[in-house]
């Protein structure tokens, strides 16, 4: 936001590009939690676009960041978050998209790519030595300006051009925030935005735990988008190996949930009031019913003799059956991932 | 000038935004595209997604869960 900001004080004609991975914290968890919904049902990036008036463009590359994720070149960070890997692809992108737009003639061009990283604000992937790796690996070499940092990086191709003032960028380092919370307030902007990593949920230690788990429960490492999805939502419990419940935990979840009962098994609780369950994997129909019981335990009927619920099997399939809530000794503390 | 529907109903934010987008990136001014959701955030981020590449908003519509967005495609 505030590289855009920097770049456009210079009379630079800005356009952003804003990129869905599937792991962004963004509209989805927003969408789906209930409390959350109040809260901020904002995208942040088409936000950010109309507070510094530029046109957004939004791509999907769900698919193609599989294998940033899956294997990424230069291992992932504190948790399962591939950020080198990550920049260099969105890097790249940009780069292959303005590449693009050069060359139809009728579209008007783009000359350089601006992001805004700033020198030690990241532990591993915004290091000095990283900077440079990013331009190279991405193709975008130098046409790649940071303009936040870009006094104390060598001068890039606009910079020699003349097409920007050198002077006017900025040599933020560091962890230290204030110069350029400082700046954005000059700037007149009020609400700055987050720095990039709180928006995606590969930062995130308990995310990345279940994630791994699937890998793990799969015996290979893969995911489709669905998987990643359920991933932000609801308690996860792994009785067995070969099985694990989400269970849901308030209306928004169980909403979003309903949408995946044709693909796994479920549990809906009938006589008490209850979370939505879905049992991801290939439970025996003993397990199933095992999984209903500690399904129940999360229902209101918890302390009850006997529960009604509806087991519906992954083909749709459903029956409904009368279970003792399991008791909470039962479910082992190593269960939830 | 011609009328185009689009069902993104079951979809999440941002990706009713994100098929919005590349829909109206093959249509011409003038065109009407009507997008059907599911997910109630779209009744702000594709306002929002408009408003910023100066496309027009004609009318949105909310019946039960199922919301209807009619945009009209604008010369950017
Ligand atoms: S935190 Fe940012 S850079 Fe790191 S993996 Fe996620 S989106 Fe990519």
């Amino acid at each position: 936001m505030l590289a855009v900001r920097v770049i456009q004080e210079q009379g630079i004609l800005v356009e952003g590009v804003n990129f869905f991975t599937g792991f962004c914290v963004e509209g989805h968890t927003h969408a789906i939690r209930k409390k959350d919904q109040q809260k901020q049902k904002r995208n942040n990036a088409l936000w950010v676009a109309e507070q510094l008036g530029i046109k957004l463009h939004i791509e999907d590359i769900s698919e193609e960041y599989k294998d940033i994720v899956l294997n990424p070149k230069h291992g992932y960070g504190a948790h399962l978050n591939p950020c080198l890997d990550c920049k260099v692809f969105m890097v790249g992108k940009a780069n292959a998209m303005l590449n693009k737009a050069r060359q139809m003639a009728d579209e008007k061009g783009f000359d350089f790519i601006i992001t805004g990283e700033v020198i030690g604000q990241r532990p591993k992937s915004q290091r000095k030595q990283t900077m440079p790796l990013i331009a190279r690996e991405s193709g975008a070499d130098d046409r790649l300006v940071r303009p936040l940092c870009a006094k104390i990086l060598p001068p890039t191709l606009p910079e020699r051009e003349g097409w920007l003032d050198r002077e006017k960028l900025y040599d933020f380092n560091g962890r230290n925030r204030k110069p350029q919370i400082a700046l954005a307030q000059q700037f007149g902007l009020l609400d700055f935005a987050q720095p990039a990593g709180g928006c995606c949920f590969l930062t995130d230690e308990s995310y990345s735990r279940k994630l791994a788990d699937l890998w793990q429960a799969q015996g290979r490492k893969d995911y489709e988008l669905d998987d990643i999805m359920l991933l932000k939502v609801g308690r996860h419990i792994r009785p067995a190996p070969h099985y694990k419940l989400i269970v849901s935990r308030e209306e928004g979840e169980n909403n979003f949930m309903s949408g995946y009962k044709k693909q796994f098994h479920s549990v809906r609780l009938i006589s008490h009031g209850g979370p939505l369950t879905l049992v991801d994997g290939n439970p025996s129909d003993e397990e199933l019913l095992y999984a209903a019981r500690i399904a129940a335990r999360f229902s209101q009927g918890r302390d009850a003799e006997s529960v009604q619920v509806e087991i519906q099997s992954k083909g749709g399939v459903g029956r409904v059956l009368n279970v003792t809530p399991v008791s909470a000794d039962d479910i082992a503390p190593s269960w939830y991932i | 000038m011609a009328d185009h529907n689009l069902d993104t109903r079951g979809l999440l934010c941002p990706m009713p935004v994100i098929k919005t987008q590349n829909a109206i990136r093959k249509l011409q001014a003038g065109d009407v595209l009507t997008v059907t959701a599911t997910d109630p955030g779209v009744l702000h981020d594709i306002p929002a997604w408009c408003r910023i590449n100066g496309h027009k908003v004609l009318e949105q519509k909310q019946e039960n869960r199922e919301i209807e967005i009619r945009i009209e495609v604008c010369e950017s």
